[in-house]
């Protein structure tokens, strides 16, 4: 179970997240959507520690942090049981697919090489890149090194898994593929807060959506809600533009 | 305009050459200890820990700004009278202590760049997983930044063994010092000094080679 109560975040002047209550129970797939720029991403990097809230506590389990004053080892906590995927992937260039998978279970987790090789193996079948466990990412291509980066994420083994518009630099032909992956990890009930703008996709994978706008909750539902039924007017604009 | 001794020349080869093994210790020593160094007040630089920080700028500035000959002389003939326990350093410690703390700021300069040109997304990836800030820069950005910054120091490097020259005026008889004391017993300069050049040369072109390959080994990853 994950509560967020009153995360704020401030860039400068700018209020970027305003006061966001959200709570997520084990197994859900929470989709958000909304236009660019109206915190969706810093939600996310919020709840990895990787832009600093200001204000709100986040609650993991049994894990409390205060924003206001979380210590360096709160903030390590808190990312070991969260994981990310980035929009660009972001995977370690001076490491193989495996290893990219292998660096949190050794250095963090401080797992045997053998073990950790093992499950990254594991990993590499379920992501369909068996036989490339070997290349480093540069000679990956973009679904491919996506598919590693979400590897990566679930060697964690983390309470919940974050992705950040993870289909939004590749390029089209590649997109299916990704989308297939996590599929592949919403049936092993893994919790997951996903920042998408392929809206057939999040209607059919979510179990619950949230429409961000200005830097707050405006909307939250079933999709069938969402996309039947929007109740908020710029919600309606924002189907209307995307197309559903 | 008089003939070359060549014969002379050809019989000094194998003496100066007999001087190599040490050159190459005091260089790669200073290497070394200049390569830790350099990595610790770089990464310093990027995180900028208060007071030490202050510290670590003061000293870049220092053995930057001062000639390697001064510092040697200082290290070797002038602090001793001041700190009683370095009364018996001997001539290469002191040259390698001089040319760690020499180049080690101008390293810390390029290995600070060379952090800065690690791609940001590898730092939030590291810290996305949990890594804390020591294995983040031990495992994923000092890695990284030392093939940026490895053609520089490769440069550094070949300074370093030419800089090693220098120790001839702390008393070391190391290549310099060996065509030095030959020079002065034949009178025949030109070609004391000809033969100990063309030496330091053939070693830099060597190690040239060399560097080809670990910047390949280096870009390994990367290549597509």
């Amino acid at each position: 179970m994950i509560s967020i109560k009153g995360l704020t975040k401030r860039f400068g002047g700018t209020t970027v997240l305003d006061d966001i209550d959200l709570d997520i129970a084990e197994g859900e797939r929470v989709v958000v959507i909304g236009p660019s720029g109206t915190g969706k991403s810093t939600l996310l990097r919020c709840l990895n520690f990787l832009d600093r809230p200001d204000e709100g506590t986040i609650t993991i389990g049994d894990l409390s942090v205060d924003a206001a004053r979380a210590s360096k080892a709160d903030i390590l906590a808190l990312r070991r049981r969260t994981a990310f995927v980035f929009q660009n992937y972001a995977l370690f260039a001076n490491r193989t697919a495996q290893e990219n998978i292998m660096e949190a279970l050794v250095t963090v987790q401080k797992r045997p090489k053998a073990e950790a090789a093992e499950r990254a193996r594991e990993i590499l079948r379920e992501t369909g890149l068996s036989d490339k466990g070997d290349s480093y990412p540069a000679a990956l291509s973009g679904g491919q090194q996506q598919r590693v980066g979400i590897g990566r994420a679930m060697a964690i083994g983390a309470d919940v898994m974050l992705f950040d518009e993870p289909t939004s630099a590749l390029d089209p032909e590649w997109v299916g593929e990704v989308l297939d992956l996590m599929r592949r990890v919403a049936r092993k009930r893994q919790t997951m807060l996903i920042v998408t703008h392929e809206m057939q996709f999040a209607r059919e994978i979510a179990d619950r959506m949230v429409f961000m706008h200005g830097g707050r909750i405006v909307e939250a539902g079933e999709p069938e809600q969402i996309f039947g039924a929007p109740k908020d007017e710029r919600l309606q604009r924002f189907l209307q533009r995307v197309g559903r | 305009m008089r003939a070359l001794d060549l014969d002379y020349m050809l019989g000094l080869v194998p003496v100066i050459l007999g001087y190599v093994p040490l050159t190459l210790f005091m260089a790669v020593a200073g290497m070394a200890f200049a390569l830790v160094l350099a990595s610790l007040l770089a990464v310093e630089r990027v995180i900028r820990v208060p007071v030490l920080d202050w510290f670590v700028v003061l000293f870049i500035s220092f053995f930057r700004g001062t000639p390697l000959l001064v510092q040697l002389f200082l290290f070797y003939y002038g602090l001793p009278q001041v700190l009683s326990f370095l009364t018996n350093i001997n001539g290469v410690t002191a040259a390698i202590m001089g040319l760690t703390l020499h180049f080690s700021a101008y390293m810390a300069e390029s290995i600070r760049a060379a952090i800065a040109g690690v791609d940001r997304s590898q730092w939030e990836a590291a810290q996305s997983i949990g890594m804390t800030q020591g294995q983040m820069m031990r495992r994923i950005v000092l890695p990284q930044a030392a093939r940026i910054a490895a053609p520089t120091l490769v440069n550094y490097f070949i300074d370093m063994i030419k800089g090693t020259s220098l120790a001839f005026t702390l008393g070391v008889t190391e290549m310099m010092g060996a065509a030095q004391k030959e020079a002065a017993g034949s009178f025949l300069y030109f070609e004391a000094f000809l033969v100990v050049a063309l030496i330091y040369w053939l070693l830099v072109e060597t190690l040239s080679q060399g560097q080809k390959r670990l910047e390949s080994r280096l870009n390994r990853a990367f290549a597509r």
